[in-house]
């Protein structure tokens, strides 16, 4: 016996009473939705489009919430499954950045003997610049058996593979790889979970949540006007992130160059997607001095300045050096490693958020960073960076990586098309 | 924002409220305003296909809407209790041919009626209404299939209580599972008699303080008393009496069923029931606590409800074959992951799973429960 026990009473028993005062209480509950609606109805609606030559969610400007999920294809789907749900997916995602139910009849409408297809939490809300960015991930390629499931191992590019083990991780498959991952972002919660869950549900019978991740709390800007956010150690974060703005840099850093391969080309314009699940050691970090974190991070924690001088904008001056000769900017800090001088040039898109899963059982927090961040090739703009970061970032005692992925991300989607057609073709 | 980009955003917001529609562009949604003296429609014609009337309800008096054939005595389609100001869809495939419209303001009477006609639209159409054959035959059989599973609980009950209060425990034990998959067959049925629910088949966590618990899994931890904590067992007497209120509430159960009658839409519901069962309380083995039979209660869920899509399969490949197709697939993929936890005539306890298998199984349920949730609506169409 459970409690979902009394809906079913009141549908099957051969007494009617109660089924009735139900119905015409969901009635009144929807038109009470229709009037708020209506009276709610003002002409500014925060969208971004979702069509365009890159998918969205990537340069644009960060929202300041995450659901962030993982598929599985299920063992028994097939390639025309997988075509299938990414049509879906694409439609559903069309109709929902643009404030639309998920499906194309909507949660208060249609058949009322048919569960509606969208599950109705927007109703009313903003879409608040929903952005859903659909990657692909290795194993969608070669399943960690080796197996080509789709008939796509020719058409896996040489990068994507699962990230090495670096020093110190302590990864959980609960938070790490997945066939397909989907990051919805907006400035409502409400309408991010509400995007992952209609996913979810069009996905049933063909794709499995493997993991997700809510996130709050903008970690880093990605454009030049947004304030730069701050994370849970109190830093603010992703000061040196590239912006939309810079188009150069963009273009050199987050989009893939074409491969010159027919069998990768579907890649061509599109980018990858570095997720790390970064569990912060909260409580040892504020036990330690402002001296202690400073140096730490290399930055001053008031304004973001680098320790040799100036506002959170001016470059660091490695050189600059303090009493006794020794360099103000401590050459271990995160800011001289994770430094574009020390990293071949490599700049990240960061588009991280801040998450706190509750707490743990010694009543610690379970909070930390979800990193995510958009590169042109993480051989070259991912890997390198965390092995030294893992080895030498003064940093790295506070920090424990827990969860990682990585998924090429299509190019963007033109009307008509569905997210990763070309993959296909 | 330019204005004509405001206006189609806005469009957008409102369409995922649900506001008010009025008729579309094709013809096939139209509107009804139903007050307590007149029925009025955006259209008196529709070009044939599926079908939307948005009825609201602008009078003060609870009302209906219906769709008759020609003839004015059959109902094609209907939708009640309609209560002031609120505003429900019908949706029906209506072939081509003359109808009647009516709203029936306070439920009585003939209704305010007038003509209705669906025109030719030369796409196909699937059956609207006339299925009444169908429908007969799966109900029949439905309250056959119950009558058939309450009498073999009933029998098996009488089995196991003897066994039970003659202190025979192996017996006892191994009659339990089997004799509770009749239950687990009709598990919605049996549920919907809400006075014996609580006392047959009450989990110990779903009582509250103070209050008796009796029942299967009562008898359940006394017979697998393992993982309960200083557990004193059982009296002889005490076990008569849990024994007998057992067997007296499965008879109640029997009687009551005798003559119980099905709708299309209860038989449909309660087969998506039976899956919600297998998703909140079988598959993460919270139902058999103490004797780890959870299995068989899955299997007993899924077998209800494969037989109640069975009554129904004609029926709903006339309406909607894809959605058939796909609960037919799901089912056989759902009962090939099954199948490997069998055990003998069986099935291996529910903690040698693991987390993988779970999830798989977990998976599989999902998959064929999206569908199958769809069915009611699809086969009343």
């Amino acid at each position: 016996m459970t409690a979902s026990g009394l809906s079913r009473r009141g549908l099957i028993a051969s007494a009617g009473a109660g089924a009735a005062v139900a119905l015409a209480g969901a009635g009144a509950m929807a038109a009470t939705g229709r009037a708020q609606a209506a009276a709610d109805a003002e002409p500014l609606l925060h969208t971004v489009p979702f069509h365009g030559d890159r998918q969205a969610g990537i340069t644009t400007a960060a929202q300041d919430r995450l659901h962030f999920a993982a598929f599985d294809l299920l063992a028994s789907a097939t390639r025309d499954d997988l075509v299938g749900l990414l049509q879906d997916w694409t439609a559903a995602a069309a109709r929902m950045t643009q404030g639309l139910g998920a499906g194309p009849v909507g949660p208060l409408t249609g058949n009322y003997d048919a569960p509606p297809d969208d599950t109705g939490e927007a109703i009313g809300l903003d879409p608040a610049n929903l952005t859903i960015t659909f990657g692909f991930g290795p194993t969608l390629f070669r399943d960690a058996a080796g197996t080509d499931r789709f008939g796509l191992a020719g058409r896996q590019p040489a990068a994507l593979t699962r990230l090495p083990h670096f020093p110190g991780d302590a990864l959980v498959a609960s938070a790490s790889d997945g066939d397909l991952c989907v990051q919805a972002c907006s400035d409502d919660p409400q309408v991010a979970v509400h995007a992952i869950r209609n996913l979810t549900r069009i996905a049933f019978g063909r794709a499995a949540i493997r993991w997700s991740q809510l996130g709050f709390g903008r970690t880093s800007s990605t454009a030049r006007d947004q304030v730069t956010p701050r994370n849970l150690f109190g830093f603010k974060d992703g000061t040196a992130s590239l912006r939309a703005e810079d188009t150069a840099g963009i273009d050199a850093h987050v989009w893939t160059a074409p491969s010159g391969n027919p069998g990768t080309a579907w890649l061509d314009g599109g980018s990858y997607l570095v997720a790390r699940k970064i569990a912060m050691h909260i409580e040892t970090w504020d036990r330690g001095s402002l001296r202690e974190q400073e140096q730490i991070i290399g930055r001053t924690k008031a304004e973001g300045a680098p320790l040799s001088g100036g506002g959170e904008f001016t470059a660091a001056d490695f050189g600059l050096a303090g009493r006794g000769g020794a360099p103000l900017i401590d050459p271990h800090s995160h800011l001289a490693m994770a430094h574009p001088d020390r990293n071949h040039g490599v700049q990240l898109l960061r588009r991280g958020y801040n998450y706190v899963d509750g707490s743990n059982q010694l009543g610690r927090l379970s909070a930390g960073l979800f990193f995510i961040a958009f590169v042109t090739d993480p051989t070259t703009h991912y890997i390198p960076m965390q092995t030294a970061l893992a080895a030498n970032d003064l940093l790295s005692e506070y920090l424990q990586h827990v969860g990682s992925g990585l998924w090429a991300v299509p190019p963007g989607v033109r009307e008509g098309q569905f997210v990763g057609q070309a993959l296909f073709t | 924002m330019p204005a004509a980009a405001a206006m189609l955003l806005l469009a957008g917001c409102t369409d995922n409220a649900a506001a008010p529609r009025s008729a579309t562009a094709d013809g096939r949604t139209l509107s009804v305003q139903a007050s307590d003296a007149a029925c009025t429609l955006s259209a008196t014609s529709a070009p044939s296909g599926t079908l939307t009337f948005t009825v609201t309800n602008t009078g003060s008096q609870v009302t209906e809407f219906y769709l008759l054939a020609a003839d004015g005595l059959r109902i094609v389609a209907e939708v009640e209790n309609i209560g002031p100001g609120i505003t429900r869809d019908l949706v029906l495939s209506a072939p081509a041919g003359d109808y009647i419209s009516a709203c029936k303001p306070g439920m009585v009477g003939d209704g305010i009626r007038a003509p209705f006609t669906v025109t030719d639209s030369g796409e196909p159409v699937g059956p609207g209404g006339g299925d009444a054959e169908l429908v007969e035959a799966a109900t029949t059989a439905y309250g056959s299939y119950v009558r058939d599973q309450v009498d073999q609980l009933l029998a098996g009950t009488k089995e196991f209580v003897a066994a039970y209060t003659a202190g025979k425990d192996d017996d006892a034990r191994a009659l339990y599972a089997p004799t509770r998959v009749h239950w687990e067959r009709i598990e919605p049925v049996a549920e919907s008699f809400g006075d014996l629910d609580p006392k047959m088949d009450a989990r110990e966590a779903d009582l509250a303080e103070g209050e008796k618990w009796t029942g299967w899994h009562r008898i359940e931890k006394d017979l697998w008393p393992q993982r309960a904590k200083n557990y004193t067992p059982l009296t002889t007497a005490q076990r008569r009496t849990y024994a007998e209120d057992l067997l007296a509430n499965t008879q109640t159960l029997w009687d009551r069923t005798r003559d119980l009658t099905y709708t299309v839409d209860a038989i449909a519901n309660g087969a998506k029931g039976l899956l919600d069962e297998v998703a909140t309380g079988k598959v993460t083995g919270e139902e058999e606590y103490w004797s780890r039979t959870d299995l068989w209660d899955f299997q007993a869920n899924v077998d209800g409800a494969r037989v109640a899509w069975q009554g129904l399969h004609e029926l709903l490949e006339r309406k909607d074959a894809a959605l058939d197709a796909r609960i037919a697939t799901r089912f056989a993929e759902l009962q090939a992951l099954l199948d490997r936890t069998k055990s003998g005539e069986g099935f291996v306890p529910y903690d040698t799973l693991g987390k993988a298998q779970v999830k798989e199984l977990s998976d599989a349920v999902n998959a064929l429960s999206e569908p199958l949730s769809k069915m009611a609506g699809a086969v009343l169409s």
